[in-house]
């Protein structure tokens, strides 16, 4: 879909500007006149909803910086000074602790989406691995802001997780040791995670303008899956039919934020957060923050040694193999249809592979011990199967349904089988009649 | 509303919008634009609703407000003694005044000041008299920092540069105040500001 | 086979929550419905100064409140903030009340307790009374010199104990007013430590002998046979287990100025209110602002849909 910029510069001032830094014609075809697939259904207003998301972080984050203290003797007090002295010091500290939660909620539908409709296949592989960096990154951001308040489980969670590089062979404990600042987690550790948590949504947010970039180069992928053909038939004006599909898709998904933040500000996080860390007592329960709970109990999954690998180094590769598995998934998967809506094997493995995702997830907070460990395990490897075995193997064996002709007529298609579901009785004048598909 | 593809490829075709998304054929608000415009319009609301808690954050918080007053005794100060105190992060002077000191401050004439203003914040705009910068019982409180460029003048501790007026003196740039705070003599523009004050009781002062 | 995933998945809910139950179960903490819960729930200023009073009066024998000074209980939502400067006190014109600095119970109150501060000019340090600004005193020096002189256990800070804990009310009002009467039969609790069912402990290893086999394991029929069934937990151990401290209120212990009942339960119910106080006092004005921030993202929806329709409906889909 190359698309030939349509901007035309009504002013002076414009052209003038347009000549020296075309920045306003960058944005009115990246938001305004970019065509956009006519098909795209509520999974697909999760791009924007991160965009606020984002912005959320940043603002509120740089709000908190403003009284925070970095320092393991006043970091808990600081913080309690923001929600009990600050003016409206509380809303911004739920609004960014809630915010984070939020902001996994969005990006785990919109990787999801992502699988399910195939957008990381070809002309989309570097969207889709820049996608991948873009979570990373924010698992690193949210990682280092838990550990700000210094709670318990800050401490605890920031010494278990720093631990997982002692796993390395020979250098991982004097990689640990560097990461610390010490021989223990303690200020230097506070302070530089501090630093970093600044600095990442900064790195987040560069690699989201690549994201989009990459993403306006091919265009948007669709529900169909299928390209874009006629770009007056298939297409519609991103500004104003998605402007305002996602607008009102982000203040859906603000009435939940807010919900969260005004009546429940603590349901996500964990009580002994509330209690000032103390090196020399361990919560009964380390527990991590909801959105890395899957990830959590692939990486207790693995407790015995595997050939020369033991099960500590076993289970920190293959928790942080389980996410850099996505990177090569566009090459796993070589089935050329890209929905799941036309791949009737693929879309119950797909549906499988959610069962097990939540299913790990409500693992990763259960006691790792008794049959919890066996169930982890067969998730676990459910899990890698899906994408080293069941999509590969697939894209060979599998017959796919006949795919439409076009944007157009999928929507065509979907509309006659709504018709037909929803209203058997007879169409009245000013109705659409449905059309066929064919 | 159409049938056929091709009818529905020409109604959009139609609609796309060609730089404003409001039709261009008609310059009246319409209730259909009237939706949108109402929709931006709320959003914007909400917007300018955020910069609330945004601003007001960098105001000082509880912790700080709490500190904004002070009460002060001046039971043991006796005239012709001075003490210091700290008000909002600042020096304050407080010095009670003997009957000779009020009596040659009283004797200045308003045109031979530098600043012939009061400077007090607890009258309006006044001439710097004896009476408009002096307390109930003979004190003078006033603003410990020099109004040239922020220095703590000298003159409040037993044996320190009183300056040639009896006051303070400012050891920065030379500047010399009488025992009200008025400034006599260098760079310094002003008299030292009195403070916002209440005497609570005889020997109770509130700063603030 | 999505069904067949999900019933799986279903069953395997059902039989796990099974294999966790081991020894040391604490008894589900009494659920109470407090009167702050809900959207639109508030504190209560009179039940806030009675459980500050129950706090003054006994909690604060031991437990400190390092995060709450005099000023915050003036502060709106707080046990003793003022709308209006009340006429009788003569106040000059002046006074703000409203102000938690100013306010004249907070005053009196805070100057009822002794400060150390200083240095002075001779570097020493001397006591004063409180000011508004001040902190809560801490009845101990350091957690070291707490933990000594209460037979080894330091009393947790109660600033922010309800959030602390899970079910954090709950947990504090059962525990205040779950200590059983008389002692346990199948029990024995050494010296300084108290029995509670709430408590999160271990009472396997305070079974009388009688009550264990040869391997170690409860004889279920003789610890029912014997002991009140309120104790025993569904496989038939003891619920909850000993901690040092003692059933702290009796009936009576605080004498309520205002002829609220001087029972264990209402003081339970009043030092909760206001520790949960304590825990997040900006309750009040979160959930104000949660109404209208609701309502107007509410109306913000239907706006948004209205004009989002109206757009696509010239784009001749449905979405």
């Amino acid at each position: 879909m190359s698309h030939q910029s349509t901007y035309n510069p009504q002013t002076g001032v414009e052209k003038w500007v347009d000549e020296r830094l075309p920045i306003v014609r960058l944005g009115y075809d990246s938001f305004v006149d970019f065509p956009t697939p006519k098909n795209l259904n509520y999974w697909y207003t999760f791009g924007g909803i991160l965009a606020i998301c984002l912005m959320v972080q940043i603002v509120s984050g740089v709000v908190l910086a403003m009284h925070y203290t970095a320092h393991v003797d006043y970091a808990f007090l600081s913080v309690e000074h923001i929600m009990r002295d600050v003016n409206y010091g509380w809303l911004m500290r739920y609004t960014h602790a809630n915010g984070a939660s939020m902001f996994f909620i969005a990006v785990y539908a919109h990787i999801a989406r992502g699988f399910y409709y195939g957008s990381y296949k070809a002309p989309r592989e570097i969207l889709w691995i820049l996608g991948v960096v873009i979570f990373l990154l924010m698992m690193a951001t949210a990682f280092m802001g838990y550990v700000l308040p210094w709670g318990q489980m800050s401490f605890w969670g920031a010494t278990v997780i720093t631990s997982l590089f002692s796993a390395i062979p020979v250098i991982g404990d004097p990689i640990k040791t560097l990461l610390w600042g010490g021989f223990s987690v303690d200020n230097p550790t506070l302070n530089r995670f501090y630093a970093l948590h600044y600095l990442l949504p900064f790195l987040i947010a560069g690699a989201v303008i690549l994201h989009i970039w990459a993403l306006h180069v091919p265009g948007n992928n669709n529900p169909s899956g299928v390209d874009v053909k006629d770009v007056k038939k298939d297409t519609l004006p991103f500004h104003p039919y998605y402007t305002v599909k996602d607008g009102f898709a982000i203040v859906v998904f603000l009435l939940l934020f807010a919900a969260f933040v005004f009546y429940m500000p603590n349901a996500l996080g964990h009580p002994d957060n509330y209690i000032e860390a103390d090196p020399l007592v361990t919560p009964a329960h380390i527990v991590p923050e909801w959105y890395f709970l899957p990830f959590y109990a692939i990486l207790r999954a693995i407790d015995f040694n595997f050939l020369f690998i033991d099960s500590k180094l076993g289970g920190v590769i293959a928790m942080f193999g389980s996410i850099l598995i996505w990177f090569v998934v566009p090459w796993l998967d070589r089935s050329k249809v890209r929905s799941m809506r036309y791949r009737p094997i693929a879309k119950q493995f797909f549906w499988a592979l959610m069962v097990a995702f939540f299913g790990l997830g409500w693992l990763g907070a259960q006691p790792a011990e008794g049959i919890y460990v066996v169930f982890a395990k067969i998730l676990t490897l459910y899990y890698f199967a899906y994408f080293l075995v069941i999509l590969p193997v697939l894209s060979v064996t599998e017959k796919p349904l006949p795919l439409p002709k076009s944007i157009a007529d999928a929507v065509l298609s979907d509309k006659a089988k709504k018709g037909k579901a929803k209203s058997p009785a007879p169409i009245t004048a000013g109705g659409a009649q449905p059309a066929p598909a064919e | 509303m159409s049938s056929t593809t091709e009818d529905q490829g020409e109604l959009i075709n139609q609609h796309r919008p060609k730089g404003d998304w409001v039709q261009p054929d008609s310059n009246e608000p319409t209730k259909r634009e009237f939706i949108h415009l109402l929709a931006a319009g709320t959003a914007a609301a909400a917007g300018a609703g955020i910069v609330i808690p945004l601003v007001s954050q960098l105001a000082p918080d509880a912790a700080v407000r709490a500190l904004a007053q002070k009460e002060v005794s001046v039971a043991g100060v006796e005239p012709g003694q001075a003490v210091k105190t700290i008000w909002q992060g600042k020096p304050v002077f407080i010095r009670r005044l003997t009957e000779d000191e009020q009596a040659t401050d009283d004797g200045v004439a308003m045109a031979t000041l530098k600043d012939a203003q009061a400077r007090n914040d607890n009258i309006g705009t006044a001439d710097a008299t004896l009476e408009n910068r002096i307390q109930q019982g003979g004190f003078v409180v006033v603003l410990g920092v020099c109004t040239h460029l922020g220095c703590v003048p000298l003159g409040t501790e037993t044996g320190e540069n009183r300056g040639d007026f009896g006051g303070w003196f400012c050891p920065c740039h030379g500047s010399h105040y009488d025992s009200l705070g008025r400034i006599r003599k260098g760079p310094a523009p002003t008299n030292l500001p009195v403070p916002p004050l209440e005497f609570l009781s005889e020997t109770n002062i509130r700063l603030g | 086979m999505m069904k067949k995933l999900l019933t799986a998945a279903a069953l395997a809910a059902a039989i796990l929550p099974g294999a966790a139950s081991a020894a040391g179960v604490a008894k589900e903490p009494k659920s109470k419905e407090w009167y702050w819960d809900g959207p639109f729930g508030h504190y209560d200023r009179d039940s806030l100064q009675r459980g500050f009073q129950v706090y003054r009066e006994v909690c604060a024998a031991c437990h400190s409140m390092k995060l709450i000074a005099f000023r915050h209980l003036g502060d709106p939502a707080g046990p003793f903030y003022l709308e209006e400067c009340p006429v009788e006190l003569g106040l000059p014109d002046s006074t703000d009340c409203s102000d938690p600095a100013q306010n004249p119970i907070v005053k009196s109150l805070a100057a009822e307790y002794t400060i150390t501060d200083g240095p002075d000019e001779a570097g020493d340090m001397f006591e004063r009374p409180g000011l508004p600004a001040d902190y809560l005193p801490s009845p101990y020096a350091n957690v070291q010199q707490a933990a000594s002189a209460n037979g080894g256990a330091y009393p947790p800070d109660m600033s922010l104990l309800v959030k602390a804990r899970v079910n954090g009310a709950n947990y504090i009002y059962s525990l205040l007013t779950g200590y059983p009467e008389k002692d346990l039969k199948t029990i024995e609790v050494p010296g300084g430590q108290y029995y509670n069912p709430y408590y999160p402990g271990d009472t396997l290893s305070l079974m009388k002998p009688e009550y264990i086999d040869e391997n170690g394991e409860i004889i279920e029929d003789a610890v029912r046979a014997a002991e009140d069934p309120k104790y025993v937990s569904s496989d038939g151990h003891i619920y909850g287990g000993a901690f040092k401290m003692k059933s702290p209120l009796t009936d009576g212990i605080v004498t309520y100025e205002d002829g609220t009942e001087e029972t264990i339960e209402q003081y339970a119910k009043d030092v909760v209110s206001y520790l949960a106080w304590a825990a997040e006092p900006k309750l009040d004005e979160r959930k104000g602002m949660g109404t209208f921030v609701m309502a107007y993202l509410f109306i913000f929806a239907g706006i948004t849909y209205a004009s989002y329709r109206q757009i696509w409906s010239s784009a001749n889909i449905e979405h």
